[in-house]
């Protein structure tokens, strides 16, 4: 049966099915059937986590999953399962079922949870779509359908915050979306193709067109930059934090921001191709880009009390490493910004989970209450020391993975000042990750003076539901960075995709 | 049964039925629900014969053209009569739900003529036949806004009579133009001989007025906002998802069909028509986004959507080897948006029914409160601003493809900024859905399941135009009159 899967080349439906069914369904549950609810979320995001183990090994074995449907001539929907889709669904799969366990856990007994895990499924469903894509067409039908899921999840809670959230997202997303699609069909009627294709697509392009594939290149990446946060159009990320502690750690790890950045991959080497980009002047671009929103990021980032809030801003300079790494058009920076698309997600969501433990469990928000939670909470605050150290780029955490091929990266490209970009992105993220490691730990609980004895201060940690997740995450993010080297890791992968997609020789 | 048979069908069925409607409601209804559930059955059977026969031509008891009157069914005519019975059986069965015996006493009569007409309007090809049709279809139209009985509606009515018969009138002058001119009312034989003097373009001239008129484009929108949104829902669906069209449909047949504009020579005209629909599309948006109230958001975004229908004409003219393309979308955005918009309508009433009211905040939490009808809402709301998938998503690409591909920039910025506005103004009505509101808890009216269904089905339909354009697309043909 498993082999009779591997080899079929509709594999994409079913892996698309297994989210969307049960998010039709849960649509129309009655509220209080808890238990069928809960089947079909953990039941869709097993039955997707064993059917992408199956794709995955029938990709690692050299096979290419293909399906496509004819809308138009000339215009098709086509989802293909290759290893640069298949990274980015690996990641969505495994924090899909990690979030679903937590979100049960951390809706429990609030109301609306029908609407909230069906638009749950569908956002992760247009995610893996936006994975499968084969061209621009097709991503685009998912990257729509990606703004209106969300939106739901993101104006949740229905208060005044919430709404007015949601429209600044739709704002941006919407305005994004119609310029990307703009760009799209700008593309196709002047080239008549919008396939995505491995080396670039417009490589046949001639030379007089190349002033209008600038534009077109501009235009598509200001569309894809909104979800990407670039900076300046983060503004909706930072504002979305008001939503639900799942819905945050999803759209910061996998769903939003990473459709973004993996639109960027996408336009640097599927469209274009990465000599094309180059020889357009636009890799720089981008490179300018990502570098301008990674220092800009991190520096508000400093100034955020509110956990969240910082944790967003954090998230808006961490995405672009990905944009830097692939433009950077050598195998190595290209390995350092594909692998961070997975080990960002790792680290990123593990820190939202424990944000969620933090305000669940004690009601705490701000970074300048944390003061000796970590004795009240070791567990989560040990697994948001992984991920913040992770994130500062201490080895052996996945983010030094990251951040040493994107060094190493930045010196085969001639790029030398993209170390210095490194350094001072990495030392921001110290400055505003250490200073709450420290008020964690060390500072005193403010009610320990207070002499009310050692009951009120003593251990209270986040439910199980809510604690393991945030448990398997930080070991994810921990052991993506120590076993980097071995057989089946990020970074095993992100060669493969290298060497296959990218064209990029390896090393 | 012979195939070009199928013509005569799709008019007798429905008139037919209206006369047995005469026979009181619960006659009436009866006669409805079995035309709509026979009506769709002919019109798939008609476009499976243009498929397989091309364009079908049948004349009325065996006399044929210039004598009798000949009917004709060509891909555009198919695709007409299939979103008429689609959207006219959904509207039918929601109708059942939404009247009782006092308040649909006249509907049914009055909406299987509307109906006939429709299709009658779908089948002439005489101009003669076409003016006879429209007439009917006005008043029926008028008389259908009028069953609401309120006051606003018995203005709006009369305002919608007015710019109804001044438009048949002119219609009617064209009509007496082209006669004396060419001898002939065929529009097929108008098409072989028509040129374009002084006498034929002042034909033209009034006939097109009279046409934009009765389709509400700007600058001739004022009186359609309020007709649609005072009368019944049922009539609202229809009225803005297919009556509008079928004066479209007849500027179609005149400017491409008879004077074959696409072939050149009308330049300057056809970017006056564009220009309004820009207007339209623009101001339109605008006024939708200033609405308070449901219905009347839906109305107005009639107008903005109907502004689409006009930039094809511009396109037909300067978009070269894109002019088909153009053709395909315009016609592409004529289909979804009879679905989507209808879908709206229907989801629309069944939402004021649930709250009892009519203003925007009420709908407060509606999402959770009614959601299938809100479902169909959203389905036919993001198909109007063009998101993907679906059919509004499928025309606003050929239309954006034809734009951008022929290096008609306007144009283009014209679409997409029109799709940003649509966003704006069905946003207005989804933010109040997923509100948290004291209002939002407050018990619903309950609302037939049916009224429900209706909704949203055509909201799916308007979905799965966005998965299978291609057949339509095929079945639609070649731009007429293209060089």
């Amino acid at each position: 049966m498993l082999l009779a899967l591997r080899g079929m080349d509709a594999l994409p439906i079913p892996i698309l099915l297994s989210s969307l069914i049960p998010g039709l369904i849960i649509a129309f549950l009655r509220e209080e059937s808890v238990r069928t609810r809960r089947v079909l979320n953990l039941g869709g995001a097993g039955v997707k986590l064993a059917l992408v183990g199956v794709m995955l090994w029938g990709v690692a074995e050299g096979e290419r999953y293909e399906w496509r449907l004819s809308i138009l001539p000339g215009l098709e929907i086509s989802l293909v399962g290759d290893s640069l889709a298949l990274l980015f669904i690996t990641l969505s799969a495994v924090l899909w079922l990690v979030t679903t366990v937590y979100a049960i856990g951390y809706l429990e007994g609030s109301p609306n949870r029908n609407r909230f895990f069906s638009f749950f499924s569908l956002c992760v469903t247009a995610t893996v779509g936006i994975a499968f894509a084969g061209d621009l067409f097709t991503f685009i039908i998912f990257y729509e359908a990606l703004t209106w899921a969300t939106y739901p999840l993101v104006v949740h809670r229905g208060s005044e915050a919430a709404t007015r959230a949601g429209r600044i997202y739709l704002i941006y997303t919407v305005v994004g979306g119609t310029v990307l699609l703009f760009g799209i069909v700008w593309l196709y009627a002047l080239t008549g193709t919008v396939a995505f294709v491995d080396g670039g697509a417009l490589a046949h392009v001639p030379p007089e067109q190349y002033p209008a594939l600038t534009g077109i290149f501009l235009v598509l990446l200001a569309g894809v930059g909104v979800k990407a946060a670039l900076v300046p159009l983060h503004g909706w990320l930072p504002t979305a934090m008001v939503a639900p502690a799942p819905v945050s750690a999803l759209l910061h790890a996998v769903a939003v921001v990473k459709a973004g950045a993996f639109g960027i991959v996408r336009i640097l080497y599927s469209v274009f191709g990465i000599e094309l980009s180059w020889t357009l002047g636009m890799a720089y671009v981008v490179i300018g880009a990502a570098a301008v929103t990674i220092l800009y990021g991190s520096l508000r980032a400093l100034y955020q009390d509110d956990l969240k809030r910082r944790l967003a801003f954090s998230t808006v300079s961490q995405v672009s490493y990905i944009a830097l790494g692939t433009a950077m058009s050598g195998p190595l920076g290209a390995a350092g910004g594909l692998v961070h698309l997975v080990h960002q997600g790792l680290m990123k969501i593990t820190l939202f989970f424990c944000a969620g433990n933090i305000s669940e469990t004690h009601g705490i928000s701000r970074v300048s209450e944390m003061a000796g939670i970590g004795r009240r909470m070791p567990w989560t605050m040990a697994a948001f020391s992984i991920g913040a150290l992770g994130m500062i780029g201490l080895p052996p955490i996945a983010g030094f993975i990251s951040k040493w091929y994107l060094g190493v990266g930045a010196i085969e490209a001639g790029l030398p000042w993209i170390i210095g970009l490194l350094i001072a992105s990495s030392l921001l993220n110290a400055a505003y990750f250490l200073p709450i490691l420290k008020t964690a730990w060390l500072d005193p609980h403010p009610d320990a003076s207070s002499g009310e004895g050692e009951d009120v201060i003593g251990i209270r940690e986040a439910g199980p539901l809510l604690l393991l997740p945030t448990l398997a995450t930080a070991a994810l993010a921990l052991g993506a960075g120590v076993f980097a080297e071995a057989e089946i890791s990020p970074l095993r992968w992100v060669w493969m995709v290298v060497d296959r997609v990218f064209g990029l020789v390896q090393p | 049964m012979e195939s070009s048979a199928w013509a005569a069908w799709s008019v007798a069925l429905p008139l037919a039925a209206a006369a047995v409607a005469i026979g009181g409601w619960r006659a009436g209804r009866v006669a409805a629900y079995l035309t709509a559930i026979i009506a769709p059955v002919l019109a798939f059977g008609t476009l499976r014969a243009v498929q397989e026969a091309g364009p079908l031509r049948h004349p009325l008891g065996g006399w044929g053209a210039p004598l009798g009157i000949e009917l004709h069914v060509d891909g555009l005519s198919a695709l007409m009569l299939a979103a008429t019975a689609v959207v006219g059986a959904a509207t039918t069965l929601y109708a059942g739900a939404y009247f009782n015996r006092t308040t649909g006493r006249w509907f049914w009569l009055v909406w299987l003529l509307l109906w006939t007409s429709l299709n009658g309007v779908f089948v002439s090809d005489d101009v003669f036949n076409l003016y006879v049709m429209l007439e009917l279809l006005g008043l029926s139209a008028v008389a259908l806004v009028a069953l609401a009985a309120t006051r606003d509606a018995t203005v709006a009515a009369m305002r919608y009579f007015l710019v109804s018969m001044a438009g048949s009138l002119l219609f009617l002058l064209g009509i007496a133009l082209l006669y004396a001119r060419y001898g002939t009312l065929s529009l097929t034989l108008l098409g072989l001989v028509a040129e374009p003097d002084a006498a034929s373009l002042l034909a033209l001239s009034v006939m097109t007025l009279g046409m934009m008129a009765k389709t509400a484009i700007f600058p001739l929108h004022a009186w359609l906002p309020p007709a649609h949104a005072s009368a019944p829902t049922p009539a609202s669906a229809v009225l803005s998802g297919l009556v509008v069209k079928a004066s479209f449909y007849v500027l179609l047949r005149l400017w491409l069909q008879v004077f074959g504009v696409s072939g050149g020579g009308f330049e300057a005209a056809l970017l006056v028509l564009g220009a309004l629909g820009a207007g339209a599309v623009l101001w339109g948006s605008v006024l939708a986004l200033r609405q308070r109230t449901i219905k009347l958001l839906i109305a107005y975004s009639t107008v903005a959507q109907l502004g689409y229908l006009f930039i094809l004409f511009p396109l037909i003219a300067v978009a070269g080897p894109w002019a088909e393309t153009a053709w395909q979308g315009g016609v592409y955005q004529v289909v979804s948006h009879a679905c989507a918009k209808a879908s709206m309508f229907l989801a629309a009433g069944s939402m004021v029914k649930a709250v009892g009211a009519d203003r925007l905040p009420a709908l407060a939490g509606i999402g959770h409160r009614l959601p299938i009808s809100f479902t169909a809402f959203g389905i036919g709301g993001l198909s109007l601003v063009g998101m993907p998938p679906s059919g509004g998503f499928i025309a606003k690409w050929l239309l954006l493809s034809a734009a951008l591909g022929s290096g008609n920039w306007i144009w283009a910025l014209v679409l997409v900024l029109g799709s940003l506005l649509a966003a704006g103004y069905v946003f207005l009505v989804l933010r109040h859905a997923f509100e948290w509101s004291p209002e939002a808890t407050r018990p619903t009216h309950p609302v037939p399941r049916r009224m429900e269904a209706a909704a949203l089905l055509l909201a799916l339909v308007a979905l799965g135009l966005g998965f299978v354009a291609a057949p339509p697309l095929d079945l639609l043909g070649p731009l007429p009159g293209a060089p």
